[in-house]
């Protein structure tokens, strides 16, 4: 027994109180853990896919430029898409980047908890750290490949303004709806297996339902006022107004005020605390749903 | 006595089992307002003990007896129904090794990254680094992605990072009978050595021989509850004894006609002298007996014993026809059988268990089966064998004709 058994010293110099367990939740652990998890995770996933493989890093470039080719060419060449629209080549790839990384993104942070099913089942693990390392990890590559974007737009001929530190300020609403949504997605999934196909879909709607491919102007006008309850459809026209064409109509020219703005900014709210309350419910359950 | 470590007090869990699962969002926007049954399974219904401070605390049960959710609920990982759960110090928050490892990443990544779930700082974990990799002997390793580790490697690895981890309280899931001997001895080692350390161990397990070779104390539970909290050795015999039990109500059902026609009245192994034991040496002389009440007429029985070891085995049967008393064409009510074996202890070392059946000789039915009706311990013999019997062996050096 350990009765037998002399205690250690610094155990008999402070012995621990009893308390409370804390019991699962979505942050348990600490903020210094939460961050330390968090950066780890995203870390060593990007580096695992960008050092891992000779191609790695080329290959996450090459689809993105890929698809831009693509659709330079579609929508330049057969389409006219993008004719009279000042610096359409450079806003097209800065929209594709943009975009790419959203839906990237949520599409992977779906099925994030689930797949990592045996660390949320035998770890106390704080569960928000795994879609949120997801978020993280397709930022990581979203900086980079902000860079590539950076030298066409310099190539291309676009003068450096002051309006472009704008961007970044609307680069964290586009991260933070992101985040929202890759939440909100990853503990449904948990519950409801058909979350991923019906993202898939919604995914690809809302590549459509925003000014990525085609300059909002070319909308008839009663549509854009739809088209901009979208939550990132003003992130992305603002961005194209501060970084490449400052004569495209801002958002709220677009759907005439502020006002016009609300339901976007209604959605975009209404995702985040829907994310937020849902995940809280959740996280101290999903251990026993998995 | 030490202060405790672990305080557990009316804990309960259930878990809700829907009879139809909804797990689409379709099926559940289509009919919003179908049926929400769901059956309850009382995984753990009151449980309260104390584990204190620098003690190896054993968790034996069998498959579904609340254990693995007692350890999940003392890790953080489910939320109790009811009832609290006290600690006093660090606790290491997973309960089974090498969780999390990512194949596709090298040793010393996955060692980063483990070390920070399990509750280091990166920087500690960084200083750990070559500790690990010494005592799981991967040095050479270090850069090789798990997937081509062997899964002995995997375990080391996994080990080595558990020892790590500065935490009071370790909660861990069926993990000893890890590597080949030497790692192992290491492990033996590397347990002593917690324990000395004054860490508070609770184990989860089926493996008796580790409960008893580290345990101070283990507690078995069945159905959610507590059976027994004590003595290693002793809560070990009761589950052996719980296995048996249950394995003959699954699966050795006793015909339904024959119940109840024969009743046991006693069961035990003698010395020499007809004392009862329950050490036996190796190689002296046993006797056993059973005792059996006839309830209903008979015309012809058979008594089988058998002897089995630890790991089942059954080591040798012994058996006897039962006559009719001279002049009776029937066994009668309220006769009783008594069956005796003699034999010179043949068994090895550890503990064994008599297992005995009553059949109708004569439509070969099973009247009456019982599993480890007694239980003895053998000493004085080899070990890690089955039997034991005497031998002659001689090896004698001779000069060679060469030279």
């Amino acid at each position: 027994m350990s009765t037998a058994q002399s205690p250690p010293a610094e155990l008999a110099a402070q012995p621990h109180e009893l308390r409370e367990v804390p019991g699962p939740s979505a942050l348990g652990g600490g903020w210094r853990r939460f961050a330390d998890l968090l950066w780890l995770m995203a870390s060593t996933e990007f580096k695992r896919n960008y050092f891992g493989t000779v191609l790695g890093y080329l290959w996450s470039l090459i689809r993105p430029l890929l698809l831009f080719a693509v659709l330079l060419f579609v929508f330049t060449k057969v389409i006219r898409l993008g004719s009279g629209v000042p610096n359409y080549p450079v806003l097209l790839l800065l929209n594709i980047v943009l975009f790419t990384f959203f839906a990237e993104a949520t599409q992977n942070a779906v099925t994030s908890v689930v797949s990592q099913e045996s660390v949320v089942r035998k770890t106390q693990f704080p569960r928000l750290v795994i879609p949120l390392a997801v978020v993280l990890t397709t930022f990581f590559n979203l900086c980079i490949n902000l860079l590539v974007v950076l030298v066409f737009i310099l190539a291309w001929g676009v003068d450096p303004s002051w309006t472009w530190l704008l961007f970044f300020p609307a680069l964290a609403l586009l991260v933070t709806f992101t985040v929202a949504v890759s939440t909100l997605l990853s503990v449904l999934y948990v519950r409801f297996r058909d979350v991923l196909m019906i993202w898939a879909v919604f995914s690809q709607v809302l590549f459509y339902g925003t000014p990525v491919i085609y300059p909002v102007e070319i909308v008839p006008e009663s549509y854009q006022h739809i088209l901009f309850a979208n939550p990132i459809a003003p992130i992305f026209e603002q961005i194209r107004v501060w970084v490449l064409d400052p004569s495209a109509p801002t958002a709220t020219e677009v759907v005439g005020g502020w006002v016009g703005l609300l339901p976007a900014a209604g959605i975009f709210v209404a995702v985040a605390v829907l994310a937020i309350w849902i995940f809280r419910r959740e996280a101290p359950r999903i251990a026993e749903e998995l | 006595m030490q202060p405790l470590a672990i305080e557990v007090r009316d804990l309960e869990k259930a878990f809700r089992i829907p009879t139809h699962r909804v797990d689409s969002l379709k099926e559940r926007a289509v009919r919003p307002f179908a049926s929400r049954d769901y059956r309850e399974l009382r995984a753990l219904d009151g449980v309260s003990f104390e584990i204190h401070q620098g003690e190896f605390f054993g968790i034996v049960g069998r498959n579904g007896s609340g254990k693995s959710t007692l350890l999940k609920l003392l890790a953080s990982i489910y939320r109790p129904d009811a009832g609290r759960i006290r600690m006093a110090g660090r606790m290491a928050p997973f309960i089974e090794l090498g969780v999390g490892f990512n194949p596709e990443l090298t040793a010393r990544e996955n060692i980063l990254l483990n070390g920070v779930m399990m509750g280091l700082t990166p920087t500690e974990t960084r200083q750990r680094l070559d500790r690990v990799l010494d005592f799981a002997e991967l040095h050479d390793f270090a850069e090789l992605r798990l997937k081509n580790y062997s899964s002995g490697m995997m375990v080391r690895l996994a080990f080595s990072m558990m020892l790590q981890v500065d935490a009071d309280i370790l909660l861990i899931d069926e993990v000893l009978a890890v590597g080949d001997a030497a790692f192992q001895q290491k492990c033996a080692d590397a347990f002593h050595q917690m324990k000395a350390e004054g860490k508070t161990i609770a184990l989860v397990t089926h493996e008796m021989s580790t409960v008893e070779a580290y345990c101070h104390r283990a507690m078995l539970i069945d159905g959610g509850k507590i059976r027994h909290i004590g003595d290693p050795g002793d809560v070990g015999r009761r589950y052996i004894r719980l296995n048996f039990e249950r394995e003959r109500e699954a699966v050795e059902a006793p015909d339904p006609d024959s119940s109840d026609r024969v009743r046991i009245l006693d069961a035990r192994v003698e010395g020499a002298g007809g004392e009862r034991l329950e050490a036996v040496e190796q190689g002296t002389r046993i006797k056993l007996g059973l005792d059996f009440e006839v309830t209903e007429e008979l015309a012809e029985a058979a008594v089988i014993c058998s002897l089995a070891n630890a790991n089942g085995v059954e080591v040798l049967r012994l058996g006897t026809k039962v006559e009719p008393q001279e002049g009776s064409s029937h066994l009668r009510p309220g006769q009783r059988i008594e069956f005796r074996a003699e034999l010179d202890n043949p068994l090895a070392s550890g503990r064994h268990y008599v297992h005995c059946s009553v059949n109708d000789a004569t439509t070969q039915s099973v009247l009456l089966h019982l599993h480890g009706c007694i239980d003895f311990v053998v000493f004085g013999g080899s070990e890690g064998v089955v039997v034991d019997l005497p031998y002659e062996a001689s090896a004698e050096v001779e000069d060679g004709g060469g030279l």
